[in-house]
């Protein structure tokens, strides 16, 4: 991977957030700041192609209804889907993995006996929708655990598996760890032995090319906030010949072919998993972004991503009493750095870096299981995108450098 | 570092060496108290005598400087108190973290305690500062059964 040329100065008068103020927004895992360019997508789409879509006969729905559709063409081709029936808008990325978990659950006759193996490092969204299909069914989870650096690999899956395992839950890019897995390896072994795996992308998307075709995964879930879109509006991809025959989550307006007293014909997929009025501005702002991720460059993005971290976990690795949560290399980070220091709660970090106009997360990063499994009580993350700068990381550095002392520790 | 402020010297002290956070092998009323979304666990223990007096109190449990500073001032007022004047400096001190100002004489009765005056303004801390003291108001007006004890949560404050 070479040097980016992103020009970064340029890309940050984009963000009107950023411009606004003197925060060193360093939250970007929990969701990213908005470029003018979606904000006014999603202006213009309100301004000039208003309607309820799909429902009215005259010109200003059909309008809707094709920007919405367009905007499933292009996630369809972002994330190298076969085709756009095959992409489900939701709200995020936890309501596109209960979706599956709901209706594949049902479809395949989750019951006892069944095991469904959960990455131990997946954000709630992808371990409380199975321990709910669980719960109701009889049906077992079991965790797949990676090393305390993050790592996972084949042999550990194949080792985790068992001939009773249906369902593999796991994210491409753990959201505490920042290591990303390979998908494409997990979901050959998966098939071989009769199981579906269910990928939560919330991580990965924003940050790395992604090719749900060529990972050959049955499910792939993600959010439009973490890349630039506006909130509420989410993906669920989903191979067709599950989609087709799963039933549908929520059910309602649009849901439907056919109702009658005593008789349902489902719609055609996708809409019999879109129930009620969708969201065509997000869908629209999700369609500008894409083109703004594009623009750049996807290489551009990882390229300036590393760069970043590389640069930031040099300058904390230096400063006593600071441990990093997961590998050594930032490779195996993609922006995102959760840490503790030594005798320091993460909330008392996180309000000092406040006071210092520094944002980022504490606590468990909805990850609580994998806080357990590693023995930290809660951390605190800082998580980078391609719009900051090193010396938004020296601000970072240097405020953490001082924190113990202001804590009262001598040294 | 250029904006110095809420981690002084006092709240750092309690945090770092608390004077009342230990096992208390009599106490007589026990509560533990959670802040489901930090994390933050805590357990108040009591020995309150027939005259109502708080004769010993300790605190144990995990969690950030701000909720474990808290706490120890707080047994640092109310041990030697009545219930009943436990109860109004609990009071006391809630309002001022609610309200975000107290008359001076009021301030003056929760001594070091009244130093927390500022998190009134840190919405995100505000559940970190009061969760000792509103596990101690818990106890003391009885709706923590102490035949049968559940954790108070700050979550519907």
């Amino acid at each position: 991977m070479g040097q980016s040329t992103i020009d970064v100065e340029a890309v940050r008068k984009e963000f009107p957030v950023i411009n606004h103020t003197d925060l060193a927004y360093l939250d970007n895992s929990a969701t990213v700041q908005k470029p003018q360019c979606v904000l006014d997508a999603v202006t213009h789409y309100y301004q000039t192609e208003n309607a309820n879509p799909f429902r009215g006969l005259y010109d200003l729905s059909v309008a809707a209804t094709d920007a919405y559709e367009d905007a499933r063409q292009k996630v369809a081709d972002f994330i190298h889907a076969p085709k756009k029936q095959d992409i489900i808008f939701t709200r995020n990325a936890s309501e596109s993995l209960n979706l599956v978990a709901y209706s594949m659950g049902r479809y395949l006759k989750i019951g006892k006996g069944d095991e469904i193996l959960v990455s131990i490092a997946e954000h709630h969204s992808n371990m409380l929708p199975w321990r709910m299909l669980a719960q109701e069914t009889g049906a077992t989870v079991r965790y797949l655990n990676c090393g305390k650096d993050g790592s996972l690999t084949a042999d550990d899956l194949k080792a985790a598996m068992t001939p009773n395992t249906r369902i593999v839950a796991i994210a491409e890019v753990s959201n505490v760890l920042g290591r990303v897995w390979p998908i494409a390896e997990f979901a050959k072994i998966c098939h071989e032995q009769g199981a579906i795996i269910v990928v939560d992308g919330a991580q990965s998307v924003p940050h790395t090319k992604v090719d749900v075709t060529a990972m050959d995964c049955d499910f792939f879930a993600f959010s439009g906030h973490k890349m630039y879109a506006p909130m509420g509006i989410g993906v669920l991809y989903g191979k067709s010949e599950w989609l087709n025959k799963m039933p549908p989550f929520m059910t309602g307006g649009e849901t439907i072919d056919i109702v009658t007293t005593d008789r349902i014909v489902w719609a055609e997929v996708p809409h019999r998993f879109e129930a009620g009025t969708v969201n065509v501005g997000g869908a629209v702002g999700l369609a500008a972004a894409i083109d703004f991720m594009q623009e750049l460059g996807l290489d551009q993005i990882e390229a300036r991503e590393l760069e970043l971290t590389t640069y930031a976990m040099e300058r904390l690795k230096a400063i006593p009493h600071v441990n990093i949560i997961g590998a050594d290399e930032p490779e195996n980070h993609h922006g995102i750095i959760a840490f503790s220091i030594d005798g320091v709660h993460p909330h008392d970090i996180t309000t000092i870096l406040s006071e210092n106009h520094i944002a980022v997360r504490a606590g468990h990063h909805c990850a609580e299981p994998l806080h357990h499994y590693l023995g930290v009580p809660s951390t605190t993350r800082a998580s980078l995108t391609f719009y900051n700068t090193r010396e938004e990381i020296d601000r970072l550095a240097d405020t953490v450098g001082q924190i113990r002392k202001e804590m009262g520790y001598d040294e | 570092m250029n904006n110095r402020t809420f981690y002084n010297e006092v709240l750092t002290e309690h945090n770092l060496h608390p004077a009342h956070k230990h096992e208390l092998a009599d106490a007589n009323m026990t509560c533990e108290g959670l802040n489901p979304s930090c994390g933050d666990d805590i357990w108040v223990h009591l020995d309150v005598d027939d005259n109502g007096i708080i004769q010993k109190g300790a605190f144990e449990g995990d969690g950030c400087a701000i909720s474990q500073a808290s706490a120890d001032m707080m047994f640092d007022l109310i041990i030697g108190k009545t219930k009943e004047e436990a109860l109004r400096l609990a009071d006391l001190f809630l309002k001022m973290i609610k309200e975000g100002h107290l008359s001076d004489e009021e301030m003056e009765e929760l001594e070091e305690a009244a130093s927390l005056q500022d998190i009134a303004h840190m919405p995100a801390r505000v559940k970190c500062a009061v969760l000792g003291w509103h596990t101690l108001k818990e106890m003391l007006t009885g709706e923590a059964d102490q035949d049968n004890p559940q954790p108070v949560s700050t979550e519907n404050d």
